[in-house]
């Protein structure tokens, strides 16, 4: 299966100046807290990863990908913060050995649901596995009946409201609206120090790149070139004999389980995880992030990640108010003006700049807009 | 009824309505393995609706449509696909920005799970079968050639060859040489008589000179009915027919 | 005995809490119209509803203001020129809009869904910078407050019956224009085959325009009547925007009736909810009701069929 897998000479580079910026220059150039700063950006690339192959690619429009995200980010959190509420920790409160907001609540003891995470092997295969399992029953409550695109994404809003809420709610259970802090340790590792967050930057940036190469093997697949045929005719790709709700399917499913690894390894570097990256804004800023980049370009969407979140902490800090304008500026702009994101602007005029034979790129035309391609280029 | 089994493809009762306009009304006909039957009719007639009930784009209200043993008006398009049935439409459905290589490969019978799409190798069985089948609908010298790009007559050949790539049992052709120049209507009209060979084949078709070239036997419907049946001359000199259909 | 209420108690309770959800139905209803309007007439998905209608109530908010200052005699008259006024403006904001951006993202809803979100965060900007980011109410005439007492255990506000009674109206309007009158008939061509509407002379753009523009008009109304159950602020109008979306696909988004159907079942069930559950649980059961049922029933409560 591998034996078939090869990067044309282009990609590799490109792969590899990526994995150069990240790995290299980053960690050279910039400080402690802002490489801690683009860590956390680069956990959101985990989940532009998945938009490309789900709504570039298959033209599933998801507007719930902060479900994923937090939910993984809440596993990795629940495991975390039992680690920090051992019984010697919490000695102080009424009922030791439970996280402190438990105790607030009037919590005796740990909920059943929180009961496995004491594992690192559980937790770590629940952090993709809880989200795929989700998307799953929510793929296949949607794509076997063949509900459309446009009702999916709405229903994925209101999924994303549900749990936002729910979370918030039963603040005994979950942390509530301040989510789950203080975490500590992972088997007595301290994650908080400069020198550990240094190496989970790596683990994050390397993971990143591992996912990068498996999107890419599934893009210069057949099933790649399925999902593309279905974004623009799925009737004929059902008439080809493919069972078009199972590629849906795989799809939503390949980018919630991105999404959760990306919110796990944000729960690592960051120290927290809460209500406030699960809800309806976020996810919709996972998507604007993606889409910048240019939704149908992996290494596309990753770049647009890095700046769109370096611009968005530039304008928070020195003018908020500006901010808002700038990203609906960027929403609108993105889609009315730049459909291929700055990905497309690099193919069509910096690209010819560079002299390097390619084969022909991925591209959405515009207003003519229902023009899938084929080579995964990008 | 005896002799049922022999059938390759049996439909019985079909009937669907559409906002209480009755398309197909109690339809039953019965088509042998390597049959050749053509359905001809005025528009409007159903002819489209029973291919499209046929290969499950539409749902029947009621009957039965037994292919090969299986009954499949309970199937799902993908899986009457599956079963050997293969449809080609009316306008061309092909994939326009993937090249007739490519278009051919998709078709190929073979990785059509999410599993096996996703460790599908373009080994030389699927290259050589593809070239096998380029030949065959006269665009192998055409191979790498993105399908948007095609001509409209070869983008009907095209589908055809996805159609042959998949090596269905029933092969439904929505009027095939329709919007063809006359050139490649003789070319089309000798790769079906080529490809209809060893399989069965239901034809939709106007152009009444094709249909008694190629046809075993004729199928005539009117208003969702079929109103006559049987060689072509016996169709062409039914009273009914000539009154609703070839005219006087 | 149920919860510890006799079941004549909960009749009272049920009709008490559907009243009290009058002025909250009513808001449902018109939010929900004018989005069942554009999307459910012209396909558009305007992710921006809510900061139509949040116009409405600034609109309100500023007719108190001004007649509080200049016509003090007439302000109990001033909330009916509010309605007007927030109609017009939303409206005529909503064919700018439209004009400006809406037209050129014709038949790609997914793109417009999140032009339009774009568009919201930008208007709930301007809202801040204008009217600054704290919550402004309005008050209300002294007539319109208080209840009429129908019996020993129930009550309704009078302000629900006013609402009620404009909602009403509007539907009543809306129903006329798209179903009887020439206009109507127009917007139903477009939507249904636009090339064929412009070959017998039918200016799409126009009529697209002034479907948009009604729709948002209406939305706005709704933000007067919105003054009447929750303060304003710039970011109110993203409360309302998931759940009115969620009442358009409910009553299926093509069927007028369908959407008044669920948009008093929804907020029925909401407000019934409240009376037994948190706020928040409440919305979340009454979501996970509705989430559940279009699960299983993808095209909604009232499904026009149509020929494929």
């Amino acid at each position: 299966m591998l034996r078939n897998f090869s990067l044309a000479r282009e990609d590799a580079i490109a792969i590899l100046l990526f994995a150069a910026l990240i790995l290299l220059v980053f960690p050279i150039a910039l400080d402690p807290f802002r490489l801690n700063l683009v860590g956390k950006y680069l956990t959101y690339g985990f989940v532009a990863l998945g938009l490309v192959l789900c709504w570039g690619d298959a033209g599933i429009l998801s507007l719930g990908q902060g479900i994923f995200f937090g939910l993984g980010g809440y596993c990795m959190a629940m495991f975390l913060k039992l680690e920090a509420s051992t019984p010697a920790a919490t000695k102080i409160q009424s009922t030791p050995g439970i996280p402190d907001f438990m105790d607030w609540n009037q919590l005796t003891a740990l909920p059943w649901f929180w009961r496995p995470f004491h594992s690192l092997a559980f937790t770590l295969a629940a952090v993709p596995m809880v989200p795929m399992l989700l998307a799953l029953v929510i793929g296949l409550a949607m794509f076997k009946r063949r509900v459309g695109g446009t009702y999916f994404a709405i229903i994925t809003q209101a999924i994303a409201a549900i749990l936002t809420i729910l979370i918030i709610g039963q603040q005994g259970y979950t942390g509530g609206v301040n989510g789950i802090t203080d975490l500590r340790t992972v088997k007595g590792w301290d994650i908080r120090t400069d020198h550990a967050k240094f190496i989970l930057y790596f683990i994050n940036g390397g993971l990143l790149i591992l996912c990068l190469l498996a999107a890419k093997f599934i893009r210069a697949s057949k099933l790649g070139r399925i999902l593309v045929a279905m974004r623009e005719r799925e009737e004929r790709v059902r008439f080809s004999g493919y069972d078009v709700a199972a590629f849906k399917i795989f799809a939503f499913c390949l980018a919630a389980a991105l999404a959760g690894i990306g919110g796990a390894m944000f729960t690592l570097q960051v120290g927290f995880m809460s209500p406030s990256f699960v809800g309806i804004v976020p996810s919709i800023e996972l998507v604007i992030f993606c889409a910048v980049g240019g939704r149908t370009s992996l290494l596309g969407a990753l770049y647009g990640v890095l700046l769109v979140n370096w611009a968005k902490t530039l304008f928070s800090e020195d003018m908020p108010q500006l901010w808002l304008f700038a990203m609906g500026a960027l929403f609108i702009g993105v889609v009315a003006v730049l459909p291929s994101g700055l990905a497309g602007l690099y193919h069509d005029y910096l690209e010819p700049l560079v002299r390097l034979r390619r084969p022909t790129p991925v591209r959405l035309a515009g207003p003519a807009a229902e023009a899938g391609k084929t080579e995964a280029a990008r | 009824m005896i002799g049922k089994s022999d059938f390759l493809l049996a439909v019985e009762g079909l009937s669907v309505s559409f906002d209480g306009f009755k398309a197909v009304d109690d339809l039953s006909f019965y088509i042998e393995q390597n049959e050749i039957r053509v359905i001809i009719g005025p528009n409007g007639a159903g002819k489209t609706t029973v291919l499209d009930l046929i290969c499950g784009r539409t749902q029947a209200s009621a009957g039965s449509v037994r292919f090969n043993g299986r009954e499949l008006t309970r199937l799902k398009e993908h899986q009457i696909v599956r079963a050997g049935v293969g449809r080609k439409f009316q306008t061309p459905s092909i994939y326009e920005d993937l090249t007739v290589f490519e278009n051919l490969e998709i078709s190929y019978p073979r990785g059509r799970s999410v599993f096996g799409a996703l460790t599908f190798r373009r080994d030389t069985a699927v290259r050589e079968r593809v070239a096998e089948i380029a030949a065959m609908i006269s665009l192998d010298t055409l191979i790498g050639e993105r399908a948007e790009r095609l001509s409209h007559g070869q983008k009907q050949w095209l589908e055809i060859g996805m159609l042959l790539i998949q090596d269905p049992l029933l092969l439904m052709l929505d009027e095939p040489v329709a919007g063809m120049s006359v050139s490649e209507r003789k070319t089309t009209a000798e790769l079906l008589h080529r490809i209809i060979r060893d399989r069965a084949v239901l034809v939709i078709e106007h152009d009444m000179a094709f249909v008694e070239d190629i046809a075993h036997r004729v199928t005539v419907l009117h208003q969702g009915k079929v109103i006559s049946e049987g060689s072509m001359q016996h169709v062409k000199s039914d009273p009914r027919v000539i009154e609703v259909y070839l005219g006087h | 005995m149920l919860f510890g209420y006799s079941f004549a108690d909960l009749g009272s309770i049920l009709a008490m809490q559907g009243f009290a959800g009058l002025v909250l139905f009513s808001v449902f209803v018109l939010m929900a119209l004018g989005l069942a309007i554009i999307f459910g007439q012209m396909g558009v998905i305007n992710m921006a509803h809510g900061e139509f209608m949040i116009l409405g109530a600034y609109i309100t908010f500023l007719v108190e203001k001004l007649f509080v200052a200049f016509l003090p005699g007439a302000f109990s008259l001033y909330f009916f020129f509010a309605i007007a006024l927030a109609f017009c403006a939303s409206g005529l904001l909503g064919m700018a809009v439209e004009w400006l951006l809406i037209r050129h993202l014709y038949r790609r809803p997914l793109d417009t869904l999140l032009a339009t979100w774009g568009l919201s965060l930008i208007l709930q900007q301007v809202y801040r910078s204008i009217f600054g980011a704290r919550e402004v109410g309005v008050e209300l005439p002294g007539w319109m407050m208080g209840s009429m007492h129908l019996s020993g255990t129930i009550e309704i506000p009078i302000n629900g019956l006013i609402v009620m009674a404009i909602t009403a109206l509007i539907t009543a309007g809306v129903f006329i224009l798209i179903l009887r009158a020439p206009w109507g008939r127009q917007v139903r061509a477009v939507m249904q085959n636009r090339a064929m509407a412009g070959a017998v002379g039918i200016d799409a753009g126009r009529v697209d325009r002034l479907t948009f523009g009604l729709g948002c008009g209406i939305a706005g109304v709704a933000g007067s009547a919105f003054t009447m159950i929750g303060s304003t602020s710039p970011t109110a109008g993203q409360l309302y925007i998931v759940d009115t979306f969620l009442v358009v696909v409910f009553g299926g988004a093509q069927s007028l009736i369908g959407t008044i159907a669920s948009a008093f079942t929804i907020s029925q069930a909401r407000s019934t909810m409240e009376f037994f559950l948190s706020g928040s649980m409440a919305q979340v059961v009454v979501l996970l009701f509705v989430v559940g049922i279009l699960m299983l029933r993808p095209q909604g409560l009232f499904v026009l069929k149509l020929r494929r």
